[in-house]
């Protein structure tokens, strides 16, 4: 398994545990009331677990680019899925923080962190879906026939 | 990767970039009041993202991975297959718009098209759910 994808398997694994620490602290009367622990337990789960494990294994399994010679572009742009990586957790956490800060004493930073985080892990779902919908495709002999079709 | 595959991945691609921007929007709104509408999309957004996006995904790769038959067709009766990626779609375009437009009856319609297509899709895989080499 390549290094870009263990990080995003291991960091799938560390957000789950997590959102299930946060759901354990949530069936308590006094955990139940903190600010935002439902959205944002739901939301590592979904996202920082789910999603992201999608996003490495997608990475790792999906067919590689049909002609690509260097071993760091057949998966596409390798960079631009590190890139995904950082943003995608760094969205995360600044939820994580900012989300309850809000609700509890509003301020323009924690409106920032909000704002910061919303948009960084948008722009992650987007990076992906743009490096894998080229992979996204039947086989290369098939591929090369359609196009030789077409031509 | 089969043709079928590549229609139920990129439509969960198409659906993830929709339902990850109500979702921005949304989150964004906790911070800037101004954006407070992006809140009537929240239905939009859950059907996306878990049925449109996880759901779909997810079929679209079993549909790749399950074991084959060893004599063809290889992966058997596709069509049950086909219509199920038609019905998921329509589902979920139904559930996640048209309420926004005002049309109520869609729930229902886009919950029976769902029902429909997973019905369907298991009976396409269920028989594909066995040993190699069977």
């Amino acid at each position: 398994m390549p290094r870009l994808i263990r990080w995003y398997v291991k960091m799938a694994f560390v957000w789950l545990v997590l959102a299930l620490f946060l759901k354990a602290i949530s069936l308590f009367p006094d955990g139940a009331s903190l600010p935002a622990i439902t959205p944002v337990s739901w939301h590592l789960l979904f996202v920082g677990w789910l999603t992201q494990l999608i996003f490495g294994i997608a990475h790792w399994m999906l067919p590689t680019k049909p002609g690509a010679t260097r071993k760091d572009k057949l998966r596409g742009n390798e960079r631009l899925m590190w890139g995904i990586f950082l943003i995608l957790n760094v969205g995360l956490a600044l939820r994580v923080v900012a989300e309850p800060m809000q609700i509890v004493q509003p301020n323009p930073v924690g409106a920032r962190w909000l704002i910061a985080s919303a948009w960084l892990q948008w722009l992650a779902a987007v990076g992906f879906v743009a490096n894998s919908w080229g992979r996204v495709r039947p086989p290369v002999r098939r591929y090369k026939r359609q196009v030789a079709d077409v031509r | 990767m089969p043709r079928l595959t590549v229609w139920y991945l990129r439509a969960a691609f198409v659906h993830l970039a929709l339902g990850a921007t109500f979702g921005a929007l949304m989150l964004s709104a906790k911070a800037a009041p101004s954006l407070a509408w992006a809140w009537a999309w929240f239905p939009s957004h859950i059907e996306l993202m878990a049925y449109g996006w996880m759901m779909q995904f997810a079929l679209g790769v079993a549909f790749w991975a399950l074991p084959r038959y060893l004599k063809p067709p290889k992966r058997g009766d596709v069509r049950p297959a086909w219509v199920a990626w038609g019905l998921i779609n329509g589902g979920v375009l139904l559930l996640a718009y048209g309420p926004m437009l005002g049309m109520e009856w869609t729930r229902t319609a886009g919950a029976v098209a769902e029902s429909l297509a997973v019905l369907l899709f298991a009976l396409h895989a269920w028989p594909r759910v066995k040993p190699l080499g069977v």
